[in-house]
C-alpha cells in the first residue's frame, strides 16, 4: 500500500463507513439513528461504484448511472422510513425499538 | 507529500471520523451533524475523484434532502436535550467485535484481489455526457431504469402521505 492514494485506498475508506454503519445499526435502539447508519452504508455503496468507475472502467459512464440511481432509492427510503416512524411515534410515543412490539408474536 | 494527497486524507479522516462519532454519541442531535459531516466529507471525496455532478447531486440530495428530513423528525418525535440511555456494554463490544471481524476479513479479500484496470481511454464526465447516455435508449442508454426511478419516487411519496396522514375519526 503506497502513500499515493488509489483505488485501494478508497475501498479501504468504503469498507470502514460501511462497518461502522453496521456496528451502529447493531448498537442503536431508536429508529431514527439506525436510519442514520442505514444512510451511512448506502453511502459507502456510492463510494465503492463511483470509485470502481475512476480506476477500473473510465471509458465507461455506469458507476456514475448506479450511483444516482442508489442516491434516489435512499431518498426514497429515508423519505418513507421517516413517515413510518412518525407513524409508530403517534401510535406508542416512542420510536425505541424495543417498544414497539405490536407486530411480534 | 503533495496537496493532492493532504486533501485525500484530510477528507478521509474527516469522513471517517464523522461517521465514527455519528453512530457512538449518545446526543441524537448531535449524531445528526456529524452524520452531515461525514456526507460533506464523502461529497469531497467525489469532488477530489473528478465527479463534480455526483458530488452536487450528494450534496443537494444527502445534506440537503435527508439530512434536514432527519433533523425533522427528531425534532418531531424526541426531547433534543436528553441523552440516549446507554446501551449494554456487552452489546456494544459485540458489536464492534462482529464489526472489526467483518472489516478484517473484508479487507484482507480486498487487498489479496489484484483488479483488473480497462486499458481504453478515460472519456471526460461531464453532465453533457451523463444527460445524454441517462435519457438515451440506444444500446448504453439509461431511459428505462430512469422511468423506473421516477415511479419508484411518485410512488414513494404517494405513500408517505398515506402513511403519515392522520384521518380525522368519523364520528
Amino acid at each position: 500500500m503506497t502513500l499515493e492514494p488509489g483505488l485501494y485506498h478508497l475501498l479501504t475508506i468504503s469498507t470502514g463507513l460501511f462497518f461502522i454503519g453496521v456496528y451502529g445499526f447493531l448498537t442503536r435502539k431508536n429508529l431514527v439513528t439506525m436510519l442514520m447508519s442505514i444512510e451511512l452504508i448506502l453511502n459507502s455503496v456510492n463510494l465503492n461504484f463511483i470509485a470502481f468507475n475512476k480506476y477500473l472502467w473510465p471509458h465507461r459512464l455506469d458507476g456514475v448511472f448506479f450511483t444516482l440511481f442508489v442516491i434516489a432509492i435512499a431518498a426514497a427510503e429515508a423519505a418513507v422510513a421517516i413517515s413510518i416512524v412518525i407513524n409508530i411515534y403517534r401510535n406508542n410515543r416512542s420510536i425505541n425499538v424495543e417498544q414497539t412490539e405490536e407486530m411480534k408474536y | 507529500m503533495t496537496g493532492n494527497q493532504i486533501i485525500f486524507y484530510l477528507l478521509a479522516l474527516l469522513t471517517l471520523g464523522s461517521a465514527v462519532l455519528a453512530v457512538s454519541t449518545r446526543h441524537i442531535f448531535r449524531a445528526a451533524v456529524f452524520l452531515l459531516f461525514a456526507l460533506m466529507g464523502m461529497a469531497g471525496l467525489f469532488f477530489w475523484m473528478n465527479y463534480a455532478f455526483i458530488a452536487a447531486v450528494q450534496i443537494v440530495v444527502y445534506v440537503g434532502g435527508i439530512t434536514v428530513l432527519i433533523i425533522f423528525s427528531i425534532f418531531l418525535t424526541q426531547e433534543t436535550g436528553e441523552k440516549l440511555p446507554q446501551q449494554l456494554w456487552s452489546r456494544r463490544f459485540i458489536a464492534a467485535l462482529a464489526s472489526f471481524c467483518a472489516l478484517a476479513f473484508t479487507l484482507t479479500q480486498i487487498f489479496q484481489h489484484t483488479f483488473n484496470a480497462s486499458k481504453q481511454t478515460a472519456i471526460e464526465v461531464s453532465v453533457q455526457q451523463i444527460g445524454l447516455q441517462m435519457l438515451g435508449t440506444n444500446q448504453y442508454g439509461y431511459a428505462l431504469p430512469f422511468e423506473l426511478i421516477s415511479i419508484l419516487l411518485l410512488a414513494a411519496m404517494i405513500g408517505c402521505i398515506v402513511i403519515a396522514i392522520r384521518l380525522k375519526p368519523t364520528s
